[in-house]
């Protein structure tokens, strides 16, 4: 337990050290965090209360969107490429031999990347929008807490996704286009384009029900008080649901990749 | 011998354009043939990227269609939001597509020749940048080239489809003048982002890792642009105006096409400015890239 906790320290060293990347990506975030708000306000000024949610609300959905897009890696590029090419030039043969569970040791790395993103890409973009918009920020300090709850259900979601897509390089030899087909479904079915509230009928009842609904929806709506007692706990179980479900197909998966790196000799 | 020709077009290319200023006829004549040399050399690192890339078709293909759906998103959700309104910012769907599909594939030309130049900071970074000053081809054609990827057509195709959807929705009347400015449109906006790539890559020769300044520029501009002006506050429409003049690209000249008033109560002559914009964006981009290339430091590694 120690030796993951070190790991995920480590990795939020590590991204803390890219300080111009970080205020690179800031300004980035907020930039988009402006265009959307626009947007959204043209959008709700023709529909209030479209999707359930007001105008503040709905602006705060935009900036928490910006806030999580690297927390969540919403369009990848988290730890999944090392381990692609880990897993390209055989390097991930050492990986296995360590005396560490493969699985954990990564995610526990991602958890310290994804701690440091919220920190460093999350606040500022979220504080410059509530200075020039009007958000619906939560006032009660239980809701920021289950809102950090959730979201960490939600990294962990993200991850076990992504864990998926770096494996199939077992099979696949090239994991460019798998990463690339996963970041398009989480930019789609997260809700990063629109609220999933707004997706019409069968489309918007199967993007809520799918795992990437996890990784901002969810969150967001928690954030947003939309799950009033013992609901909360269904919004946990969800999102906790899928994360148990895809670790555990990550890990099937691991087994029958790692059965087949020892048949190659690799 | 390639390597003393070489070693003559690093230095002119580190001396800027004052090193040439005692004989005019000859630096009229290096600049221009340096031009042609830079565009050749362009084309031959882009055909070998092309020749490598086109060994994974599969691959290929995969990434081609990646590009073209993620670009479609953008349009899936003015789709989407379309889905519950006749009209954003007091504009129609067919309207913004117009908009869309003209800032969508200036864009996407734009990224397809220079999208790779927001990888100059890595090369600052890790040193790679000094492999490409000691060989005998203007370094901004080869940093252009650099990974050339055909995959970035998706976008075009994408901006392309939107537009020719646009042109058939809507009710224009056509005179020639407004059938003229469809191709200045989307040359000129395509020489505006071009010139944004080049000032972005000249900004990271300062500030090595920070390509995201640039995709806020290039990306989040062409976002913006996807949208009506009226949408936006006053305050940022003056900004992508006159400071940055993305407006140029297609809100002015198309707002014209379209028959619409103008942003800020700016005159109609402007719609027909994008050419000038885009020239004008080339010099201060052109003298960034120069200054920074002058002022570069290798790391030493």
């Amino acid at each position: 337990m120690r030796l993951y906790a070190v790991v995920a320290a480590g990795q939020f060293r590590r991204f803390a050290t890219y300080r111009t990347a970080t205020a690179a990506g800031v300004f980035t975030n907020t930039v988009f965090g402006f265009i959307l708000a626009y947007t959204y306000v043209a959008l709700w000024d023709e529909r209030p209360q479209l999707g359930g949610y007001d105008m503040s609300q709905a602006l705060s959905y935009v900036w928490l969107g910006q806030a999580l897009l690297m927390t969540c890696s919403m369009m990848g590029g988290g730890f999944e490429n090392e381990l692609i090419e880990r897993i390209r030039t055989g390097d991930v043969a050492v990986d296995l031999y360590r005396p560490v569970d493969l699985q954990l040791w990564w995610l526990a790395g991602d958890l310290g990347r994804a701690a440091f993103h919220l920190l460093g890409r999350g606040i500022v973009p979220m504080l410059a929008g509530s200075l020039a918009f009007d958000l619906a920020l939560p006032s009660s300090p239980g809701v920021w807490v289950a809102f950090l709850v959730s979201v960490g259900l939600g990294v962990v979601v993200s991850f076990a996704i992504r864990y998926l897509v770096a494996l199939s390089t077992f099979w696949l030899m090239d994991g460019a286009g798998m990463a690339q087909m996963s970041w398009l479904a989480g930019m789609f079915f997260s809700g990063m384009l629109l609220p999933l509230t707004l997706f019409p009928g069968v489309l918007g009842d199967v993007a809520r029900a799918l795992p990437w609904s996890s990784m901002l929806q969810v969150p967001a709506d928690v954030f947003l008080g939309k799950y009033p007692g013992w609901e909360l706990v269904g919004a946990y179980a969800f999102q906790a649901g899928w994360a148990l479900a895809l670790l555990l197909v990550g890990r099937m998966v691991q087994s029958v990749a790692t059965r087949r790196v020892v048949v190659q000799g690799g | 011998m390639a390597d003393t020709t070489g070693a003559v077009e690093v230095a002119g290319a580190a001396d800027g354009p004052g090193g040439r200023s005692a004989d005019w006829p000859d630096a009229v004549f290096a600049e221009r043939s340096r031009f042609v040399e830079g565009v050749r050399a362009y084309g031959l690192i882009a055909m070998m990227w092309l020749r490598s890339t086109m060994a994974y078709r599969a691959s290929f293909a995969m990434m081609a269609f990646g590009n073209f759906a993620a670009t479609a998103f953008d349009f899936v959700s003015i789709l989407l939001m379309f889905s519950h309104v006749d009209r954003l910012g007091g504009y129609t769907l067919p309207e913004i597509a117009l908009l869309y599909g003209v800032a969508g594939t200036a864009f996407g030309l734009a990224d397809l020749l220079l999208g790779s130049m927001d990888r100059l900071g890595a090369r600052v970074r890790d040193g790679t940048l000094d492999t490409l000053l000691v060989r005998p081809v203007p370094v901004l054609a080869q940093v252009a080239a650099d990974q050339f990827a055909l995959r970035r057509l998706g976008r075009v195709i994408q901006g392309v489809l939107v537009l020719g959807y646009a042109l058939v929705a809507l009710d224009i009347e056509w005179t020639p003048l407004k059938v003229a400015m469809m191709p200045m449109m989307l040359l000129s906006g395509a020489a505006v982002f071009g010139a944004l790539f080049v000032a972005g890559a000249a900004f990271q020769f300062v500030a090595q890792d920070a390509s995201q300044v640039q995709n806020a520029f290039t990306y989040g501009g062409n976002t913006l642009l996807q949208y009506p002006p009226s949408v936006f506050a006053k305050d940022l429409v003056r900004g992508v105006t006159f400071v940055v003049p993305l407006a140029f690209v297609n809100w002015l000249p198309a707002l014209y096409v379209l028959g619409r008033d103008y942003p800020l109560d700016l005159p109609v002559w402007v719609a027909f400015l994008p050419p000038v914009v885009a020239v004008l964006c080339w010099l201060p981009a052109g003298l960034g890239w120069r200054s920074g290339l002058r002022a570069y430091r290798s790391t030493g590694s």
